[in-house]
């Protein structure tokens, strides 16, 4: 397979690559299957990290937040399946992890978010409007939970194209 | 960088002058063990600054996680109805490992909360304040419990008690140097 990955972030404007994912041991997520709404694409390192200030815990509680803006979200990382559902069962999350896990870190990499030397994705932020752009990216420092404002502010700039979807 | 959404106002809880020169947000959940860690170093710091300091709590309950946070920021809700936050405050804290509503309507005899004040609070009379904390905080970049503040920016340093003291000085001197 060859591909051009991106040497950083891809940046707002850029289509955003397609890929189709497995959520669960015999379920796959594809990006146009979302499309239609606005996505909010969540790269982190690792389940299982040892916080409440967990990022994808804290998600999971701001989803009516992200809900009313009329947006979907999706967590990837490199964990299996087994991993993901084994974590998302522990935080009772209501959303779906993607197991970027063969070949692995393929779809990071397509987003420019991968981390060659650890071997994980970077602490990556997307949002993605419902014709499948994406409009906002962000990377956080790697220890650093970067919160829900970024992508509640960048869903707010949305909000009138979205407007204009649905009349 | 991120930055307090909703500066701080009338409705919120306050220990120490309006006048300080620092001002530290702690958005905080009553059930989280690193808020409970956080606590006695907060009054740490608190007793460092003394009047330099004005110390503002506000409520993020991570329910998902937490399943007695929303029933613990209510009690202090109502206790602070009743000009008794900080000590219902400090009371959770301390007694972090028993927040049932039956511990609560214990710890509200105690403090003198009447059962059918609390009956309200539990019924919800004060989540719109909760909810208006909550999504303030998201809106601020809230990443987790507890989240620090100074002078409206997001603290990412460390959190034990001389990191603190020394981040607050130095913004306590940065606001005199601009005043």
């Amino acid at each position: 397979m060859s591909y051009d990955y991106p040497a950083a972030v891809l940046p707002a404007g850029t289509t955003a690559p397609s890929f189709a994912l497995p959520a669960t041991p015999d379920q796959t997520v594809a990006l146009e299957e979302l499309r239609g709404r606005p996505l909010i694409l969540a790269f982190y390192p690792a389940d299982w990290s040892p916080v409440c200030g967990d990022q994808m815990a804290l998600y999971n509680q701001i989803l009516p937040e992200f809900h009313k803006a009329g947006a979907q979200l999706v967590g990837i990382s490199v964990d299996g399946v087994w991993c993901h559902a084994a974590f998302a069962a522990d935080r009772k999350l209501h959303f779906p992890l993607l197991a970027d896990f063969e070949p692995k870190g393929e779809v990071a990499r397509r987003y420019g978010v991968y981390r060659e030397q650890e071997g994980i994705a970077d602490r990556a932020l997307f949002v993605i409007d419902a014709d499948g752009v994406i409009r906002w990216s962000y990377v956080s420092p790697l220890g650093i939970n970067p919160g829900a404002d970024g992508i509640l502010d960048a869903l707010d700039k949305l909000a009138p194209a979205l407007q204009g979807v649905q009349s | 960088m991120s930055r307090l959404f909703i500066p701080v106002n009338a409705q919120d809880h306050a220990a120490g002058p309006d006048t300080a020169p620092v001002t530290l947000v702690e958005y905080g959940d009553y059930e989280c063990p690193y808020c409970g860690e956080a606590y006695p170093v907060l009054k740490a710091v608190q007793q460092a600054l003394g009047d330099r300091l004005r110390f503002v709590f506000r409520n993020f309950p991570i329910s998902e996680l937490h399943p007695d946070a929303v029933a613990a920021a209510e009690f202090a809700e109502a206790a602070a109805q009743a000009g008794k936050f900080w000590q219902a405050h400090d009371m959770l804290y301390e007694r972090q490992s028993a927040l049932k509503e039956s511990d609560l309507f214990a710890y509200g005899e105690e403090i003198g909360l009447s059962p059918q004040v609390l009956q309200r609070a539990f019924g919800g009379a004060f989540d719109s304040k909760i909810e208006v904390d909550f999504s303030g905080g998201v809106r601020s970049g809230v990443n987790g419990t507890p989240t620090l503040f100074i002078n409206g920016l997001r603290y990412d340093g460390p959190r034990d008690a001389d990191s603190l003291i020394d981040a607050l000085t130095q913004a306590a001197r940065g606001a005199a140097v601009h005043a």
